[in-house]
């Protein structure tokens, strides 16, 4: 098995290295890869053969999954550009975006008992969400400001993470 | 994820639950984020005419680690002086706390909340002498 390529994990599916991604061709790419390295088709071969077809297998679904993940396949972009994103690092976030957070999450507190504000606050959450993947992709692929994509790709974890726990509020409404 | 005992106690009875007026010059607020698991945490103090901090609460969205340290800052800061508080370090809040390796950024967030609260009080006490 070879090391992963300078390329990272688009290369595998002959894709650019950028965080705007043609989904069809991602598919469509991993499709024919999958098709010829599948285990199944590995099965007549000699044990070796058979481990590596394996090995090709899992690394395609590893790479796949992380291209279809907008933030996995930016963090991915911003790591073979050199700029890893080294979340677990506590860096520091502007106020206004933390004021912000704060005040998305007491709304969310409030309309726990309140389906109308819920959806209200959902699209709120999921339009500042489309803009921050929006600013990314400019950041990341029309400027090639990396530091500045990395900035976006960590407000846009904060803003994940609050529309899973929107999700979540609501499977817990409709029960 | 096991708590230990303290983490438990401070996150099934928070102290200092709340928020002080942000535009009070005594009042300095702390905003800090951690963008690793999407925690955010608002500590805030109230500082006597003797540099002394009277009061301290504190707004926690995030996990049991997080709401227990930050809770665990606001007993531990009251009655010291700024650069006491300042001195508070996250070693001791995650050994306090039994915090496991995987919860230490919860500690090292809650330090930086200190430490940013204090540079709000102190920008605003700046400005206030300015004008």
């Amino acid at each position: 098995m070879t090391d992963l390529p300078e390329q990272g994990h688009f290369a595998l599916f002959a894709l650019p290295v950028r965080f705007r991604l043609d989904e069809a061709a991602l598919a469509a790419a991993w499709r024919t890869l999958q098709a010829q390295f599948h285990p199944d088709r590995a099965a007549h071969l000699s044990a070796v053969e058979q481990r590596r077809a394996l090995q090709w297998a899992t690394r395609i679904n590893e790479a796949y999954n992380v291209l279809r993940d907008p933030l996995a396949r930016a963090a991915h972009v911003l790591e073979l550009n050199g700029v890893p994103l080294d979340l677990e690092r506590n860096a520091a976030m502007p106020p206004e975006f933390l004021m912000q957070q704060m005040q998305w999450r007491e709304a969310l507190e409030e309309a726990r008992t309140d389906a109308g504000a819920l959806d209200a606050l959902a699209r709120e959450v999921a339009a500042a969400a489309q803009a921050q993947q929006d600013a990314l992709a400019r950041a990341c692929d029309d400027q090639q400001d990396y530091a500045a994509a990395a900035q976006w790709l960590r407000r846009l974890h904060f803003t994940e993470r609050l529309r899973a726990e929107i999700g979540r509020v609501r499977t817990a409404q409709d029960c | 994820m096991a708590y230990s005992e303290k983490v438990l106690d401070h996150y099934e009875n928070p102290r200092n639950v709340g928020s002080f007026d942000k535009s009070d010059e005594h009042v300095g607020t702390g905003m800090v984020g951690a963008p690793a698991c999407g925690d955010v945490m608002k500590l805030q103090i109230k500082v006597n005419e003797a540099g002394v901090i009277e009061d301290a609460c504190f707004k926690t969205y995030g996990c049991g680690s997080a709401i227990a340290s930050s809770s665990l800052v606001t007993e531990w800061v009251k009655g010291k002086s700024i650069e006491e508080a300042l001195a508070i370090k996250n070693s001791q809040i995650a050994e306090e706390l039994a915090l496991p390796p995987v919860k230490i950024h919860c500690s090292v967030l809650a330090e930086d909340a200190i430490r940013a609260a204090v540079d709000d009080y102190r920008k605003k006490q700046a400005g206030g002498e300015e004008q």
